[in-house]
C-alpha cells in the first residue's frame, strides 16, 4: 500500500474499516465529525452496518447490543459525547465484551469549544463509567499512529473482551498527513462461543452485568482486577527519544507530546541532555520503562493540553525520587515549541551540576 | 380410576421458551403471565432458536435468565438501542425487548421512539403497572392522576408531575410502526387477546415488516399494596377508562398478514 495524504478523522474511520470492523454507531460532534461521514458512506458500501444514533447514549447501548453478538464494532465521539456514553461503557466493562471507542477531545467543560485539547485524560483512563475498572487508552500523536493503533485496538479488544478507547486530540483528528493503510481485512465468519446469536442447538448464552450477591460480585470484580494485571504486564507502550543519559526527561502524549518532541530535540541540539518520554499506552501507563528513568533523571517535565492530569501518573510512578513540574495549556490552546523549550531551558538552568 | 389417567390429555405444560426455573415475581403479578405468553408464541411460531431477548432494568431484570433463548440486560431504557445494535448486525434473528413502564416511558423514551421512528424490525413488549415496581412503589410516567404511590403520597398531582402518558398512541404516529396495540392482562378473555397480538408482532418481525410494539395493562399488587384480586379489579376499573385497550396503529402489511393464517 502507498503513502497518501489524509485527514486523521477519515484515516481513523478507514483504519477500522480495514480492520473488519462490522458495525459502526455514532452522533455528529466537532471534531470528530468526518469519521461518522466517512463511515456512512464506506460501512453501507460494504455491506456493514451503519447507523447514525439519536445520541451518544443510545449510540454507546447500539454497540453494547452489536458486540453482544460478537461482532467487531466501534462508536467515535468528542468529550461531551463521551461524557454521556460513561453508564454504557460501564456496563460494556461489566459484560466483558469487546468494543473500540474513538475520542477526538476537544476544550471542556461543559460545551467548551472545538479546539483540540487533552482534558479527557482522567476520564477515559480513570474509569470511564462507575466501578473498578479502567478501560485500555491509546493515544496517537500522528495520523499514521492513529491508523496503526486503531488496528492494534479491535486486536486487544478482542484478546481481552475489553474497551479499547483511542483518545486523539482535536488536531490530529483534523490535520492532514502522509500515512499509510494497511490492507483490507475480511469481516470475521465465525462467532465467539459466548456470543449472542440464537440458541440454536446449544443451551441459551447470556450477557449481562448484573451479579446481586455480593460476593460473587467481589469475585467478578476480583476477575477483571486480575485480566487488567494482565494487560499492565503485557501491553505497555511508549516511545523513548535520548533518554539513555538523560538528566531531564519531558514527559508528553498525543499532539502535546509531538510539540515537546520538537522542542526537545532543540534542547539536545544545543547540548542539553534532555529526553522525551511519550506514553502511547496511557492506560496501562507505561510505568515499567518510566520508572527506571526516574532513578537516572534529575527531573522530569510534564506537558498536557489541559490543567495537569497525567502528570499524576508519573508522579505515582516517579515515587518522589525526582521532582516533576508541569507546563500547560488549556482550553484548546495548542503549546508551540518555543515556549516548551523554553521551560525545558529554564529547568534544565535549574538542575544540580552533572556528574553529582 | 386408571381408565381416566389413561385418557387424561394434556393441556397445560411449560413451553420450551420458558426454562425450568423459580422467578422472583411476586405472587399475583402479571409479569409472569406476560412471560408464559411470550414463550408460547415463540413456541408456536419456531423461532426460538434465533431469538434474541434483552431484558430492561425493573422488576424484569432478570427475564433473560427465565427464558430459554439468548439474552442480555441493557441499562435503564436502553433495551431498544441495544435491540437495534443486535438486529442490525444479525438481521435475520427475531430481537424483541421487554420493558416496564419506568425503563420504557420515562428514562427510555427517546430510544423508544427513535426505534419505532426508524421503524426498527424489532418486538417490544411493554408492561405498563403504572409504577415503579422494583425500585418499591415510586411514581411512575404512566401513573394516573391522584394515584398514590412512594413518591406521591398525597396522590399524583398533574399541577406538579404532569399527566399519565400515552405510550401506544404517541408511538403509533409513527410512520416507521408498523403494529401497536394494548392489551390487558386482568383476565382469561384479555389474556388470550393478548397472545394473539403478541403473536402477529413477532410475525410482523420475522416478515420484516417494521417496528411492533405490545403494550400489556399490568397489575403490581405490591406496588399497590393490594391483594391479587383487588389489583385486577382496579386495573380494570381505573386503568382501562385512561388507557383504552385496543389497535392503535395496524400498517396495512400487518393487517394483511393477520388475514393469513
Ligand atoms: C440509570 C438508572 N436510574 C435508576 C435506576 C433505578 N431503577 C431500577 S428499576 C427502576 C424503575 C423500574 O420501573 P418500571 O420500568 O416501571 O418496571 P417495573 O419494576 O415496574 O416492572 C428504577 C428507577 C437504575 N437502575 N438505573
Ligand atoms: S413489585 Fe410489582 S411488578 Fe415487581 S414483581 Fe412485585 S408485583 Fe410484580
Amino acid at each position: 500500500m502507498a503513502r497518501e495524504l489524509l485527514k486523521g478523522n477519515v484515516a481513523l474511520a478507514e483504519a477500522a474499516i480495514r480492520a473488519g470492523v462490522e458495525a459502526y454507531f455514532g452522533y455528529p460532534i466537532t471534531p470528530q465529525t468526518e469519521l461518522l461521514e466517512h463511515m456512512s458512506k464506506r460501512m453501507p458500501e460494504l455491506g456493514r452496518a451503519f447507523l447514525q444514533a439519536e445520541s451518544e447514549v443510545a449510540a454507546i447501548n447500539m454497540v453494547y447490543g452489536a458486540a453482544c453478538t460478537g461482532a467487531r464494532v466501534m462508536t467515535s465521539s468528542s468529550s461531551p459525547g463521551i461524557s454521556l456514553m460513561q453508564e454504557g461503557l460501564s456496563y460494556i466493562a461489566g459484560s466483558e465484551v469487546p468494543v473500540v471507542v474513538v475520542d477526538v477531545m476537544r476544550g471542556g467543560p461543559g460545551l467548551g469549544n472545538i479546539q483540540p485539547s487533552q482534558a479527557d485524560y482522567f476520564q477515559v483512563t480513570r474509569s470511564a463509567g462507575h466501578g473498578n475498572y479502567h478501560p485500555i487508552v491509546l493515544g496517537p500523536a500522528s495520523v499514521q499512529e492513529a491508523i496503526d493503533l486503531v488496528t492494534l485496538a479491535f486486536d486487544l479488544a478482542d484478546k481481552y473482551r475489553h474497551i479499547v478507547s483511542v483518545v486523539a486530540d482535536g488536531l490530529i483528528g483534523q490535520m492532514m498527513e502522509p500515512a499509510e493503510l494497511p490492507p483490507m481485512q475480511p469481516v470475521r465468519q465465525e462467532r465467539p462461543d459466548w456470543a449472542l446469536t440464537g440458541a440454536k442447538g446449544r443451551p441459551p448464552n447470556t450477557i449481562a452485568s448484573l451479579v446481586l450477591q455480593a460476593e460473587p460480585l467481589e469475585n467478578f470484580n476480583k476477575h477483571l482486577q486480575a485480566k487488567m494485571q494482565r494487560i499492565k504486564e503485557n501491553e505497555q507502550r511508549q516511545l523513548e527519544m535520548w533518554t539513555e543519559d538523560a538528566r531531564l526527561i519531558v514527559v508528553g502524549y498525543g499532539t502535546a507530546g509531538r510539540v515537546a518532541q520538537s522542542a526537545v530535540k532543540r534542547a539536545r541540539d544545543e547540548g542539553m541532555k534532555v529526553g522525551m518520554f511519550r506514553p502511547i499506552t496511557l492506560w496501562p501507563f507505561p510505568e515499567k520503562r518510566l520508572s527506571p528513568l526516574a532513578d537516572q533523571a534529575n527531573a522530569f517535565l510534564v506537558v498536557e493540553m489541559n490543567a495537569g492530569q497525567m502528570v499524576d501518573d508519573v508522579r505515582l510512578v516517579v515515587e518522589g525520587r525526582a521532582p516533576v513540574e508541569f507546563y500547560g495549556r488549556m482550553g484548546g490552546v495548542v503549546p508551540v515549541p518555543e515556549e516548551i523549550y523554553d521551560v525545558i531551558r529554564d529547568l534544565y538552568d535549574k538542575l544540580p551540576a552533572s556528574g553529582g | 380410576m386408571t381408565t381416566a389417567v389413561m385418557t387424561e390429555k394434556l393441556v397445560y405444560k411449560r413451553p420450551q421458551a420458558l426454562l425450568d426455573v423459580e422467578t422472583h415475581y411476586c405472587p399475583g403479578c402479571t409479569h409472569g403471565i406476560a412471560h408464559r405468553l411470550i414463550a408460547e408464541v415463540l413456541d408456536e411460531l419456531g423461532i426460538r432458536e434465533r431469538t434474541i431477548g434483552v431484558a430492561p432494568v425493573g422488576c424484569a431484570v432478570f427475564a433473560y435468565e427465565y427464558f430459554n433463548v439468548d439474552g442480555t440486560e441493557a441499562a435503564h431504557g436502553r433495551a431498544p438501542a441495544m435491540a437495534t445494535g443486535i438486529k442490525r448486525v444479525l438481521p435475520d434473528r427475531i430481537v424483541f425487548t421487554y420493558q416496564g413502564d419506568g425503563d420504557l416511558a420515562a428514562i427510555g423514551t427517546a430510544e423508544i421512539v427513535h426505534v419505532a421512528v426508524r421503524g426498527e424490525n424489532i418486538t417490544t413488549i411493554f408492561i405498563n403497572n403504572a409504577i415503579y415496581g422494583m425500585t418499591g412503589g415510586q411514581m411512575a410516567p404512566t401513573t394516573l392522576p391522584g394515584q398514590v404511590t412512594t413518591s406521591s403520597p398525597g396522590g399524583r398531582s398533574v399541577s406538579l408531575a404532569g399527566y399519565p402518558v400515552r405510550m401506544s398512541e404517541l408511538l403509533a404516529n409513527t410512520p416507521g410502526a408498523a403494529y401497536i396495540v394494548r392489551r390487558s392482562l386482568h383476565n382469561v378473555k384479555e389474556i388470550n387477546r393478548a397472545k394473539k397480538a403478541i403473536k402477529l408482532a413477532f410475525r410482523a418481525q420475522m416478515e420484516g415488516l417494521g417496528f411492533s410494539m405490545v403494550e400489556l395493562l399490568s397489575v403490581c399488587p405490591t406496588g399497590w399494596k393490594m391483594t391479587p384480586p383487588e389489583a385486577m379489579q382496579w386495573l380494570e376499573e381505573h386503568m382501562i377508562p385512561h388507557y383504552p385497550l385496543g389497535d392503535y396503529k395496524v400498517s396495512d402489511e400487518v393487517r394483511a398478514l393477520a388475514k393469513r393464517r
